[in-house]
């Protein structure tokens, strides 16, 4: 801990060795940049349905011989698809970060519960952990997203869609990090300085502040890059369904739910452009945890 | 093995309960059963009797036991929409969905072994680096972008093979496949394959990692000092215990698969459950919806159990006595 | 002419941070039938010079230069297959921890026959028999059940006795034993090693026996040769060695031994560590942790002088 500047300077430099990490971080960056500053940079504002004109729709991207406005064309509402795209990164990734920090704050207290008292209480925490995986996360935010749907209309959908979407996507993937969250509590649990600190009366919490929960950052920092990619995917999936954003306000997903219709008139932008920056902002992500888990190379707990 | 088996049973009962409660407890949220069946046009008064008659006033556990009953029977219901016995209209489109799954299981066999053990064993070839570049790619691009990608290519700019529905069909005891007929396959070629998508990078580099940890393994090292031709090193000594850790894995992955089919059919309208199950669900169309969760669940239970069981018999050190040892 | 010589042996790991030079300038011989024993601390490279033998040396690692030959050929020049057709048939090892040595998810018996298989033509029973065979010269009860058995039933012990009887499959002419009693509780540790001892003199097998414990070569080997840093300091007859030590090295490590110290004096410790390969120091790498190193110890580095039956890398020996 003490040598954390030595430690910083070495991942920089270790980032900057490995091409493909770096033009990740790279793209990442200039993803997240545009994409939450998109109230600034965008040249319209997607929201806002009096700024459309239907006399617009479907106006093809720059080089189609088109409209100078419209870099990246227009959906089939005369929407701009730069500004839309711009907004939808945003909602897409206030998600993926919103739903996995909830999940980590699930998972965190209950794998270190599990893993530090044991026992009975252990075996009843990773019991539910094992039913709550197998139904997978896009079964489960599908059915709960369809009855909330239903049971409150869809306009009150529309005004809370967001916050439903994180809190079925956090509240469904908390196994993954109370099994890893547990395993390093275990591992921890049996060095002699956590029974030292035990001898010496430190309360349990405390003894979990100060000593455990550290030595559980490096594998939770790993898996938390692959659960934004995967929360993000899970809401785009869960779009295209219909059951994610709603178009009003559409996130990536609902933006190439929406172009589908168009796909076999040859509109092919309203589809192609989201999907892409869909794709680029997964995939960064995912190459920079991967570049993360060789770096930290934890045991993670694996099934 | 017997006590582990009924130990399992014991499990599954008490999953497939929780199931059952959880989906029928969401009946109610669902809009109202009367209306469906019988429209807007009866008086509150003839409502209230058939209330009353079809037990709707009774008190929730009342109804969940006599659902449950029913549904011992095979009785899950009948759908609203399609005047049918909802088990009926999910049997019916059973075949379709195993269809799918089926296919794409083949292209994740066919390729995740091969080409995970060739980058474990060679982990510098160029292939192995364009592998698993592709899989991270492959992880990368949701299931239902990949559709849509293929769809495009495939369908629309280059016509060569259909984008939606089965194709021509045959049958075989009773099971509807498209496995057997020119058109059904050309059909089944882009439904699999994107579903396959997903998985397929999971198990290559899954593979691959547990590969190369065991290639490193002491025990390796060991046959390799005893002589042994390295064909039998790599396939027997290492490949045996990569499978381990991937047939568990393997095992959840087959749930995510039949969840991910909803994405899959809806794209190429494919007439399987997972299509079926969204149409449900925009149609209200709760009874359907209900024993499509039910049905799932006894899928997922059914296959945790055999990969259980084989888990079982490749690893000598669980002993299938009730508890892994 | 011996059956197995090795002469300036260079083995290096070329990392990231630089080639690592484990062996040098290694050369040693092996008679039919004989034991030596090679001693020394992790990191001397003794068992490099064990896994360089059968080629099996970890990744990076590869042979530099020099020969080993076994009779009459030189193994660092075979090709792939000629090596394996000598690998657990004509030389054979036994690994220091038998709790990751056996492969958990193969049956003791198939791990054994397929050995013999490897090597010879053969039905499935005949290599059976060959393994039973085996098994009862270990002196493991109730053989016959153990080849259905998983390394997971057997306990530590048990399972070196069946790396042993792996090992002596194909009656082999050498046995290389890389720390074979180390992970072991120690009273199991005397009767390996009596095992060991027993079944080499039966069989009339030769022996190399790597062990970071004097202890373990003393009654075993018939010479030994002692190990610093990567190169070979010492070395002779196993009693006149470890009864009047040259370098001061070797005279460090028994000085250290628990049975040399009389009893309720403290036990004698080599001051400082040995250097890591990455950093020896110039001259003789043992100069700045020895009592009599003078100027010209760390300046020149001394070259193995042999005396009869004796050899010693010292300017100054005892």
């Amino acid at each position: 801990m003490n040598a954390a500047p030595h430690l910083h300077s070495n991942v920089l430099r270790s980032l900057l060795r490995d091409r493909t990490a770096a033009v990740s971080a790279a793209v990442l960056c200039a993803l997240l940049l545009a994409a939450l500053g998109a109230p600034l940079f965008a040249p319209f504002d997607p929201w806002d349905q009096t700024q459309f004109d239907i006399m617009d729709a479907e106006i093809p991207p720059l080089g189609g011989g088109a409209d100078a406005r419209f870099v990246l064309g227009t959906d089939g509402m005369g929407r701009d698809m730069l500004s839309a795209m711009l907004y939808g990164a945003g909602i897409s990734i206030v998600i993926g970060v919103f739903a996995t920090l909830l999940q980590a704050a699930i998972g965190v207290v209950v794998g270190l519960a599990a893993g530090y008292f044991g026992g009975r209480l252990d075996s009843f925490l990773m019991r539910i952990a094992d039913i709550q995986l197998s139904f997978t996360t896009l079964m489960v935010a599908i059915v709960i997203l369809a009855v909330f749907q239903a049971s409150v209309g869809l306009r009150f959908y529309e005004e809370y869609a967001l916050v439903a979407i994180v809190l079925v996507i956090g509240i469904a993937e908390w196994p993954q990090y109370a099994r890893t969250v547990r395993a390093c509590a275990l591992a921890e649990k049996k060095k002699e300085y956590v029974d030292a600190a035990r001898v010496i009366g430190l309360p349990p919490f405390t003894i979990l502040r100060r000593h455990i929960l550290p030595n559980t950052f490096s594998p939770l920092l790993v898996i938390s890059t692959v659960q934004v990619a995967n929360a993000i995917i899970t809401e785009a999936s869960l779009a295209f369904l219909g059951l994610g954003m709603p178009v009003t306000k559409p996130s990536l997903g609902s933006l190439i739910r929406n172009g589908f219709e168009f796909i076999f008139s040859g509109a092919w932008w309203i589809t192609a452009f989201p999907a892409l920056l869909l794709v680029a902002l997964i995939l960064s992500i995912n190459l920079l945890g991967d570049w993360l888990r060789d770096l930290l190379n934890p045991r993670l707990y694996r099934r | 093995m017997f006590a582990f088996l009924l130990r399992r049973l014991g499990q599954a009962v008490v999953v497939m309960l929780v199931i059952s409660l959880l989906s029928f407890s969401i009946q109610d949220e669902l809009g109202d059963p009367l209306r469906e069946l019988v429209g807007q046009s009866v008086s509150e008064e003839t409502r209230e009797e058939l209330r009353e008659e079809m037990g709707l006033n009774d008190p929730f556990l009342a109804q969940y036991m006599r659902f449950l009953r029913g549904a011992l029977r095979g009785d899950l219901g009948v759908s609203y929409f399609f005047k049918r016995p909802a088990l009926d209209v999910i049997l019916d489109k059973l075949p379709a969905t195993i269809d799918l799954v089926l296919a794409a299981t083949f292209w994740i066999l066919l390729f995740s072994v091969p080409v995970g053990v060739f980058a474990a064993v060679n982990p510098r070839h160029w292939f192995s680096n364009l592998a698993m570049g592709l899989s991270a790619v492959g992880i990368s691009v949701p299931v239902f972008l990949t559709a849509i990608f293929l769809i495009y290519l495939f369908s629309v700019e280059l016509g060569w093979l259909p984008s939606y529905g089965r194709g021509e069909t045959t049958e075989i005891f009773g099971w509807e496949t498209g496995l057997l007929t020119r058109d059904g396959l050309r059909h089944l070629l882009l439904p699999s394959i994107s579903l396959a998508s997903v998985i397929l990078p999971l198990f290559v580099r899954m593979i691959r990692s547990e590969m190369m940890e065991a290639l490193e393994a002491e025990y390796v090292r060991f046959a390799r000092a005893k002589g042994l031709r390295e064909g039998r090193v790599r396939m027997v000594h290492a490949f045996k215990n990569t499978l381990l850790p991937v047939i568990t894995v393997g095992g959840v992955q087959i749930g995510i698969m039949v969840a991910y089919t909803i994405l899959t059919e809806t794209v190429f309208q494919w007439p399987g459950m997972g299509f079926m199950f969204l149409e449900a669900i925009n149609r209200a169309d709760t009874p359907l919806i209900v024993a499509y969760l039910i049905v799932v669940g006894l899928i997922f239970v059914i296959v945790n159990t055999v990969v259980d069981i084989v888990y079982g018999l490749v690893n000598p050190a669980v002993k299938l006595t009730g508890k892994p040892a | 002419m011996p059956l197995l010589s090795v002469q300036n042996l260079e083995v290096v790991f070329p990392l990231p941070g630089g080639t690592v030079r484990a062996l040098r300038n290694v050369s040693f011989d092996l008679d039919r039938g004989e034991r030596i024993g090679i001693v020394g601390e992790s990191g001397a490279g003794k068992s490099a010079a064990a896994f360089a033998i059968l080629n099996l040396l970890g990744k990076p690692g590869k042979i530099q230069s020099g020969r080993i030959l076994f009779d009459g050929h030189d193994l660092a020049a075979l090709d792939y297959e000629a090596m394996r057709q000598i690998r657990g048939n004509r030389i054979s090892m036994i690994f220091q921890d038998p709790m990751v040595t056996l492969n958990p998810v193969l049956t003791i018996g198939a791990q054994m026959t397929e050995t013999l298989r490897a090597h010879r033509r053969m039905t499935r029973a005949r290599a059976r028999d060959i393994a039973l065979e085996k098994l009862r010269a270990v002196q493991i009860p109730s053989a016959e059940k153990r080849l259905a058995q998983y390394p997971h039933e057997l306990s530590g012990g048990m399972r070196q006795r069946v790396v042993i009887a792996t090992a002596l499959l194909s009656d082999p002419q050498i046995i290389i034993a890389d720390e074979p009693t180390t992970a072991l509780d120690v009273t199991i540790q005397a009767e390996i090693l009596e095992l060991l001892l027993r079944l080499c003199e039966d069989f009339a097998v030769g022996l190399i026996l790597i062990t970071h414990d004097l202890g373990v070569v003393f009654g075993v080997t018939q010479r030994i040769l002692v190990m610093y840093a990567g190169r070979i300091i010492e070395r002779g007859p196993t009693a006149e060695v470890i009864g009047a030590p040259r370098h001061p090295y070797t005279r460090g490590l028994i000085d250290a031994l628990p049975s040399a110290a009389r009893p309720g004096t403290p036990l004698k410790q080599i001051p400082g560590v040995m250097p890591s390969l990455h950093e020896i120091p110039s001259g003789c790498a043992f100069h700045d942790r020895c009592e009599f190193a003078q100027a010209r110890c760390a300046a020149e580095t001394p070259r193995l002088e042999e005396q009869g039956a004796r050899a010693a890398a010292c300017h100054f020996p005892l």
